[in-house]
């Protein structure tokens, strides 16, 4: 295991696939898409495998980076291949793995046209994902970062929906325009410390001054992805126009990618400018649950309805993140990953009614529950979990961060709570209004219950939160040590206040020395 | 012990997922035999276990497994043992496994026994993890999972629209209610570093002054977190202000409305109020408000029942209003006396509900007691059994209901209380009521001539023995538990409670109760016997009293019919305002002002301007010759001016 590089085997697998699909070249369309799907399949499979296995070796009682990998890439400027795990990514990181399989499962009948470009651009985006998770150079980062972006504006804007071309150009200018001020700061970090490795960058204290513009560059691009009021409104577009599976992983993953940003990066970068902009972030965070919540009431459309749903259960993550408090931080990633299985399965449920009536208006449906009792009881249970009911994953983030939030700011706390009773209401109400009452219309009744595939879908969705909601200590555990680090961080540099700041030009000088200008 | 404590818990879950999991497969026989059983074994067990354990006054405690743990945040799963619980195991798994039973018969023809069986054991489950936990964590899960099969259960006949509005209902008032709770245990964590029932309990009074900064202001923390969880106990037992959704729950099956919406989960308050006992005894300001509450809300729900004519919605306000009674006791720190209220009234108010559902049954599922009536002959063991219940409902001398409505109202006599006196009158007043409701709906049902079509008349029938026993059963519960348990829960010198049940020696009450003057203490009988005599003159010798005094008072009748308007005030003030506000904020907020100013703004800005620059470039020569010239000029002059 020491000798094998495993996590970049994990990462790039996925790239192979894709090589796999590009090179099996045919003439027959059909079995061509067979293939496609099956080499998909496999690979995704054994991706997950792989990242369990990574797991299985993870030592959760270190807050250090695992399984780095570094090599030379570009010396001349310093800059490196440079990969590793630590408690904040992984959960991330195995949540992504899990996700993109069942991506491939669900399309596996929905999809009918250019199979296996749409397989390759899922694997690749796979391959992007886990390599930014796992990033630990900031220009490897936002390669990956930026590179999520071109499979996931392909998935939208070729096998969408009718509107696709409009929502595809959205989300891309939406985040490309905040990526790019996260480029900037990026630059100004390379030249500030010399190289552009993270774990270095970590420990490096920046100007107080400087941070506040730092922070706000790298929060343009963080809060677009999660995103926060109100940069949100590219997501219910994206959704509703993408294919259930593109879907799944905007949800389920991309959306975390912001979060991660402000753990990863934000927090302890920037400990002055996070501190000082905290009140900044309550306010957008309570105005996303509220508001979204209340948004969300008003949708005639489903899948709008879970995406305006998604920034509100978004909000808690971000309060939860600047709480900076073991509980709140790590409630955070517990509500990351617990959104990250909820709302796949969510969009998936969407998804499976929309194969079947090819219609995604709330009130095109009413009395599934008679034709269609197994699914009324998955989608039931994502639902509840949705709401927070304890016993479930959400119930575990959500009250982490309300406890977490209560240390910091009790107003916060009462009014994020209002979101429990908020998020009930559209979300029994949307159950209510899809499933129950009398099967009266006519193209509703011979919808065939879930098949085999689908059950296989969302089993492994509804056991992990089932079982997250009772165990969450997995996950919990796998976060302390890390999380720990970056309050202990973030503690010291406001304690510390700014003795040991570094000497910008300094810096800057000795960085171009050593890259022998 | 440990094992025992398991199966009784468990079992029941076990039963849900055998009936959920494999009743559409082996059915509708299979899962009710399964349910049943399982629930039959839980409540010999349960039996057992309160033998053994109830009278030895300690807590115990059987450890599961790690919950949560976040650094000094640890909560666990657990089944925490004191009489407390064990009294509350002990009825829930008795009711519980009646109604199963009753249920078989009930259920019959129902498309959807398996469901129906299953959520009913989930519920028992679920109650049972409330009243076992060891922390507020665990409790809170109970208490969700209680609210989620209530919300099943409510809609459970999901083809009516009346059905799914009351279950969605249920639910959202219950979360409101949930937020107090859910702060409340946040600002419990916050002062004692714990939730574990034990090491909070132990804390207390080194935190009895502390004061705490929440939202604007400084308050005094026991004060702030007993409040806060009180409010998690008005949504749950449906008191004033968030009861509306009670009556409407009684759009569930009877069988649900007797175990999860009178005898079970609507005492789960009750039962949260009874388990902080330690923390409200230094919380004075919160028990005022708790008797408060309590009285008016007994007096409210009974004003209400008094003219009502859905059978099972006089039922249902009883229930709000006997919930009332039972915080009244616990305002005035007579705990026990709460408990006991509690379990004589789960007997005869499931009892009540069995028989209604019984008179239901007869009727060919008529709930208007207007078209009832002169029935009796024909249901002659419904009948008995009903006035069975409404003799311990009324607190006729011994019937269960005696004993426990007497002790609350004298406690509150003599608790040293600002609202104890007014607490006094507001329960004599509800018990006049109580006994002229509970009459009305007997005569009103099976009195006087039959006003049902020929149709029903025909039809109408003795329920089978299945259900007949468990309302049997109850009825038997309903006469004895009041004088067999009035030693044992608030005997002058009873030491029961044990560690379960903490009261200051200065708030001590109990003993004080058994001594008022005789005048005191059978006001409450007095009482019951002037409504039972209203009640007889009304509705049992035919008069136009009913009627005229309706009409007279057209304004108060109209108030009290429309259930003191608390419904339409809801939907005008927040139901509607929110679903506005919905609306606007995503049409308006984030369609026109956001996407307007932002995307849609930018990019039509930028293809606006790149039409004009495109005008630019028209292809012809002289156009670009003509061009270059004035920016040669430009420059030039430019230059010679700097």
């Amino acid at each position: 295991m020491d000798s094998l590089p495993l996590l970049s085997i994990t990462i790039f697998l996925p790239l192979l696939g894709a090589l796999v699909i590009l090179l099996n070249w045919g003439n027959k369309e059909r079995s061509l898409a067979i293939n496609a799907r099956w080499v998909a399949l496999w690979t995704s499979l054994v991706t997950f495998v792989l990242a369990l296995i990574l797991w299985w070796h993870f030592n959760p009682i270190s807050g250090e980076f695992q399984f780095e990998e570094k090599l030379q890439w570009m010396p001349l400027l310093d800059i490196s291949y440079h990969v590793g795990l630590d408690g904040i990514s992984l959960p991330l990181f195995l949540l992504s793995a899990l996700l993109i399989l069942l991506a491939v499962l669900v399309s596996w009948s929905s999809i009918q046209t250019k199979v296996p470009e749409y397989m390759m651009a899922f694997l690749v985006l796979e391959t992007f994902l886990l390599g930014m998770f796992s990033a630990l150079d900031f220009i490897l980062f936002y390669v990956f970062f930026e590179g999520v972006l071109l499979p996931m504006f392909l998935i939208i804007g070729i096998w969408g929906g009718p509107d696709r071309i409009y929502a595809a150009m959205k989300f891309f200018l939406y985040t490309l325009l905040g990526s790019v001020l996260s480029l900037l700061a990026i630059i100004y970090i390379y030249f500030e410390v010399g190289s552009s490795d993270i774990p270095t960058a970590l420990i490096t204290s920046f100007d107080p001054q400087i941070q506040t513009w730092l922070w706000l560059a790298f929060f343009a691009s963080f809060a677009v992805k999660i995103p926060m009021w109100p940069f949100h409104t590219w997501l219910p577009d994206a959704h509703v126009e993408a294919p259930t599976a593109g879907s799944v992983v905007l949800a389920g993953i991309l959306l975390k990618m912001g979060g991660y940003g402000f753990i990863r990066f934000s927090i302890p970068m920037f400990p002055e400018a996070s501190s000082y902009f905290t009140p900044l972030i309550f306010t957008l965070s309570i105005i996303a649950i509220i508001y979204m919540s209340l948004v969300a009431l008003a949708q005639q459309d489903m899948k709008k309805l879970i995406a305006y749903a998604s920034v509100a259960h978004m909000g808690f993550v971000t309060l939860g993140i600047f709480t900076v408090d073991s509980q709140g931080m790590e409630g955070a990633i517990m509500q990351m990953v617990s959104h990250g299985l909820v709302s796949a399965a969510l969009f998936i449920c969407v998804g499976v009614v929309y194969d079947r009536l090819h219609s995604r208006e709330i009130a095109a449906y009413g009395g599934l529950v008679h034709t269609m009792p197994r699914y009324a009881t998955f989608f039931m249970f994502f639902i509840l979990a949705s709401i927070g009911l304890p016993g479930t994953s959400g119930f575990v983030g959500e009250f982490l961060v309300l406890l977490g939030t209560f240390q910091v700011n009790s107003l916060a706390t009462v009014l994020a709570s209002t979101g429990m009773v908020l998020g009930a209401a559209y979300a029994l109400w949307l159950y209510r209004r899809v499933m129950f009452g009398p099967l009266v219309k006519p193209s509703l009744k011979s919808l065939s219950d879930l098949n085999w595939r689908e059950d296989l879908v969302f089993a492994p969705l509804a056991v992990s939160v089932l079982v997250l909601g009772l165990y969450p200590l997995p996950i919990l555990t796998m976060a302390e040590a890390s999380v720990v680090k970056v309050i202990d961080q973030f503690n010291l540099a406001l304690e510390g206040g700014g003795e040991e700041l570094v000497d910008t030009e300094k810096t800057l000088e000795i960085a171009l020395v050593k890259r022998g200008f | 012990m440990n094992i025992l404590a398991i199966l009784v818990v468990f079992l029941p879950l076990l039963g849900f997922v055998l009936a959920g999991g494999l009743g559409e497969k082996l059915g509708d026989r299979f899962s009710q035999i399964t349910t049943c059983s399982l629930m039959g074994f839980s409540t010999v067990f349960a039996a057992i276990l309160f033998f053994q354990m109830g009278l030895k006054e300690k807590t115990f405690v059987v450890p599961l497994f790690t919950w949560i743990r976040v650094e000094l945040f640890d909560v666990s799963w657990g089944l925490q043992l004191d009489s407390l619980s064990l009294v509350m195991i002990t009825v829930v798994t008795l009711v519980s496994f009646m109604i199963h039973i009753y249920s078989i018969g009930y259920m019959k023809e129902d498309p959807g026994i398996p469901r129906f069986m299953g959520y009913l054991s989930l519920f028992t489950f679920f109650m049972l993890a409330l009243v076992t936990a060891p922390n507020f964590l665990q409790m809170f899960f109970g208490w969700e999972g209680v609210g989620l099969c209530s919300y099943l259960l409510i809609g459970y006949w999901y083809d009516r629209d009346r059905a799914n509005a009351a279950a969605i209902k249920a639910f959202l008032m219950n979360r409101i209610g949930d937020i107090g709770f859910v702060l409340g245990v946040i600002l419990i964590f916050s002062l004692f570093g714990t939730l574990d029932f034990s090491g909070v309990f132990e804390l207390v009074e080194n935190h009895q002054q502390e004061t705490i900064t929440f939202l604007s202001g400084n308050s005094h923390a026991l004060t702030l977190a007993s409040f806060l969880l009180f409010i998690g106990a008005i949504g749950k037992s449906a008191q004033i202000g968030l009861h509306t959704w009670l009556p409407d729950a009684m759009e569930g099956p009877t069988p649900v409305s007797a175990l999860i919406h009178a005898a079970t989960m609507v005492t789960a308050g009750v039962f949260l109020v009874v388990r902080i006992s330690p923390i409200l005894e230094y919380a004075p300001l919160t028990r005022e408000f708790i008797i408060l509450v309590g009285t008016v809300t007994a007096v409210m729900a009974a004003t209400i029942a008094c003219v009502q004519n859905d059978i099972k919605r006089i039922i249902a306000y009883s229930t709000c209003s006997q919930l009332g009674y039972m915080f009244m006791a616990a305002g005035a720190s007579a705990y026990g006396a709460s408990m006991f209220h509690l379990t004589t009234h789960a007997f005869f108010k499931a009892l009540l509900f069995l028989g209604a559902g019984s008179v239901i049954h007869a009727m060919s599922d008529e709930h208007d007691i207007q078209k009832m009536g002169g029935i009796w002959r024909f249901v002659p063991v419904t009948y008995a059994t009903m006035w069975v219940g409404s003799l311990a409902l009324a607190g006729i001398p011994f019937f269960s209901g005696f004993y426990s409505k007497d002790i609350i109202i004298d406690v509150n006599w003599v608790a040293p209380l600002i609202f104890g006196k007014f607490a006094f009158l507001g329960g004599i007043f509800a018990a006049i009521l109580t006994a002229f409701y509970a009459w009305r709906l007997l005569f009103l049902t099976f009195n006087g001539k039959p006003r049902a079509d020929e149709a029903v008349m025909g039809h109408i029938h003795e329920s089978p023995l299945i259900m007949l026993i468990p309302i049997v059963v109850l009825a038997i519960g309903s006469v004895l538990s009041g004088n067999f348990l009035e030693q044992l829960f608030v005997g002058e010198k009873t030491t029961f409670w044990g560690t379960a049940i903490f009261v200051l020696p200065q708030n001590e009450v109990i003993e004080a109760a058994h001594h008022v003057k005789w005048w005191i203490d059978w006001a409450p009988t007095f009482a019951a016997l002037l409504g039972l005599g209203f009640a007889t003159c009304f509705y049992f010798y035919k008069s136009l009293w009913p009627e005229r005094l309706s009409k007279t008072f057209k304004s108060l009748y109209a108030f009290l019919c429309n259930q003191w308007y608390f419904d339409k005030l809801y939907e005008s003030w927040f139901v509607n305002p929110t679903l506005k506000t919905g609306h606007i904020l995503w049409e308006g907020g984030d369609q026109e002002i956001i996407d307007g100013f932002g995307p849609n703004g930018i990019g039509d800005l930028s293809l606006k301007s790149g039409g004009i620059l495109c005008r630019f470039q028209t292809g012809y020569v002289y156009h670009y010759a003509f061009a270059m010239i004035i920016g040669v000029v430009v420059m030039m002059t430019w230059y010679f001016l700097e």
